[in-house]
């Protein structure tokens, strides 16, 4: 590397990038490089759980879209992610290729979100937050008695998605689809933060009062999040509905909408990455919690009941410790780690 | 007809009255200051012309507040910035998670066109945009001298530049009438003075009109062209700051008369 005392830049463009150094566009290339090569060194199971994780990112970013950066609470988007599924699915059954159904799932939940948006502009904080409760409870009734709509309490058995004639039907294939459509969706969530959308959004969520008289429509803004991130949000629940190949009420329970709030929480609210570590985090704690009690069911032999009795009480308690002692997530964290690492071993 | 028209404005809120039948007007290119004791209703005034409260009667009957001869109440305040105004309010407001320089952008918001389309791929329109109106943002940035605080956060800054942040953010939106609410409030004399001095500019060399309201006194009587006095939500004297100091209403409505009742404790 040349030594350099500092990143300067002659023209507006160039210092607009996401990456601007050359170290950081390397380091982003290494990693969807090994993210490529990854399925070559795991088994079956640890794909199973990147493609767990993949969903999950596409699903926090767009949670993280509506509440961390335009500030709009919403306990429904399990919901979303199942408006989505379903969509997605009987455009599949009917039929339609995978990736023009994938759309049309995200957005038939774009319409919904918004619908359920429709609150956000005399609702704000908790209210909102109870509105939106009140859209998943609606939704989850929905999803239950929709008739052949949705299969009822029997659900909907999809086959694997097929692109081109290319059936994506076992974790390794489903894999690079589901990793391309995360790859796809991060960077259109990046740029739309640094540009007037997203500048409008975070405006709205840090003051609505002086959002409003530098020009921003509240309410179109507002409706425009909650499209956006349904849109997202159905996108992901076509995705995993496809993966998992069936789709049913119980997955799409207010526990999946509490979890994503979770995960953005953990992760950092307002952050792109802060959302992936968020949805790494929350998919993984339950297998960490597992190999934990695995390791000591063999010095304890009941433990393992106990623990698994256990998982929802040590979620909270991670949440609640996360909020008081990293309350900008694991987002704020990476910031930390990288600036110590710029000066290292220097600390001025 | 002139520049700013405010023609019998009242304001009242389920029977209390914040403004009774306030007119005055403001000519193009000059600095106009709305005084008053605490509570007379200036800051709800301004209110009236941004756009967050409606007066009595609304957008029927004659247009009682225009500006350049376009009535603002028929608009809802997110579009009166298109029509060139802008403020900025007593109590810092800023975009706390937004660094200055996209505090400033958002002032612009109105102003950049592209679509979601451009938005999400950052392609073509998009770029083209964000780096004309980046330099007229910058432009902004130089006059208030924030260049080392351009990509801080907004929320960590010291009270006096977030003061000065929020006028930028207020003239990045290239305003033709530009309301100020206290920007002198809480600071000291050498902030006081270069703020004064901000706004003379303003006036002078952009050409922006300026509707102040402030409670120095000192800086009021120095820059204003016109100051109109409300009390009580009645306008008691208007005209230039010497009319006005020795308008005998205005000191009593400040300092009280010597025969007044005493109904304090």
């Amino acid at each position: 590397m040349r030594g350099k005392c500092g990143l300067f830049f002659t023209s507006y463009p160039a210092e607009a990038q996401v990456f601007p150094s050359g170290f950081q566009k390397l380091m982003v290339g290494l990693f969807l490089l090994a993210l490529a090569a990854a399925p070559l060194t795991l088994d079956a199971y640890l794909t199973s759980l990147m493609n767990l994780i993949f969903i999950a990112v596409i699903g926090a970013v767009s949670l993280n879209l509506l509440t961390g950066v335009c500030g709009q609470i919403s306990l429904g988007h399990g919901a979303f992610l199942g408006v989505g599924a379903y969509a997605a699915g009987q455009c599949t059954l009917h039929g339609v290729p995978f990736v023009p159904a994938i759309l049309a799932g995200g957005l038939v939940t774009a319409l919904v979100g918004m619908v359920f948006g429709v609150p956000s502009l005399r609702l704000k904080g908790i209210y909102l937050a109870i509105a939106t409760l009140a859209a998943q409870l609606v939704l989850e009734y929905a999803f239950l008695h929709g008739g052949a709509l949705t299969g009822g309490a029997g659900g909907l058995l999809l086959a694997p998605p097929t692109i081109l004639g290319f059936a994506f039907d076992d974790e390794f294939r489903q894999y690079y689809l589901l990793l391309g459509f995360a790859a796809a969706a991060l960077p259109m969530v990046t740029n739309l933060m640094r540009t007037k959308y997203g500048r409008a959004f975070v405006s709205i969520r840090d003051f609505h009062l002086s959002a409003e008289i530098v020009g921003v429509n509240l309410f179109a803004y507002k409706l425009a999040a909650f499209g956006l991130s349904s849109f997202l949000a159905g996108v992901a629940g076509g995705l995993w509905g496809h993966y998992t190949g069936y789709i049913s009420a119980e997955q799409f329970n207010i526990g999946l909408s509490i979890s994503y709030l979770a995960m953005i929480i953990i992760g950092g609210l307002g952050s792109v990455i802060g959302s992936v570590f968020g949805a790494i985090f929350v998919t993984l704690l339950p297998e960490l919690l597992n190999a934990v009690s695995n390791g000591l069911g063999a010095v304890f032999p009941d433990i393992a009941q106990h623990v698994v009795a256990l998982r929802e009480g040590v979620f909270g308690l991670v949440l609640i410790l996360f909020l008081i002692f990293e309350p900008e997530g694991l987002a704020h964290r990476w910031r930390l780690v990288k600036a110590y690492w710029k000066l290292y071993p220097f600390a001025h | 007809m002139a520049y700013l028209d405010i023609c019998d404005v009242t304001l009242t809120f389920k029977g209390i009255a914040a403004l009774m039948g306030v007119s005055f007007t403001v000519e193009q290119g000059t600095i106009a200051s709305l005084i008053g004791p605490n509570g007379a209703g200036k800051t709800s005034m301004l209110n009236c012309i941004s756009g967050r409260y409606t007066p009595d009667g609304g957008a029927s009957g004659p247009c009682r507040i225009s500006l350049d001869g376009e009535c603002l109440l028929s608009l809802p305040a997110h579009r009166r910035t298109g029509l060139g105004l802008s403020r900025t309010f007593q109590n810092i407001a800023l975009f706390k998670g937004l660094s200055v320089l996209d505090n400033l952008m958002v002032g612009r918001h109105g102003k950049l066109e592209y679509g979601l389309l451009a938005s999400i791929l950052y392609r073509g329109k998009a770029v083209r945009q964000e780096t004309l109106h980046r330099r007229r943002v910058e432009e902004v940035i130089d006059f208030l001298n924030l260049s080392p605080y351009r990509h801080q956060h907004a929320g960590r800054l010291p009270y006096g530049v977030r003061k000065r942040v929020e006028l930028g953010r207020a003239l990045a939106a290239e305003p033709k009438l530009i309301l100020l609410d206290e920007p002198m409030a809480g600071m000291n004399l050498e902030e006081t003075e270069d703020m004064a001095r901000y706004i003379l500019d303003i006036a002078e060399e952009w050409g922006v009109t300026v509707l102040l309201v402030e409670h120095d006194m000192g800086v009021v009587m120095d820059i204003s062209d016109k100051v109109v006095v409300i009390d009580f939500g009645q306008k008691i004297a208007e005209g230039t700051p010497e009319e006005v100091q020795a308008d005998a209403g205005v000191v009593a409505a400040y300092l009280g008369t010597e025969n007044a009742a005493f109904t304090g404790r």
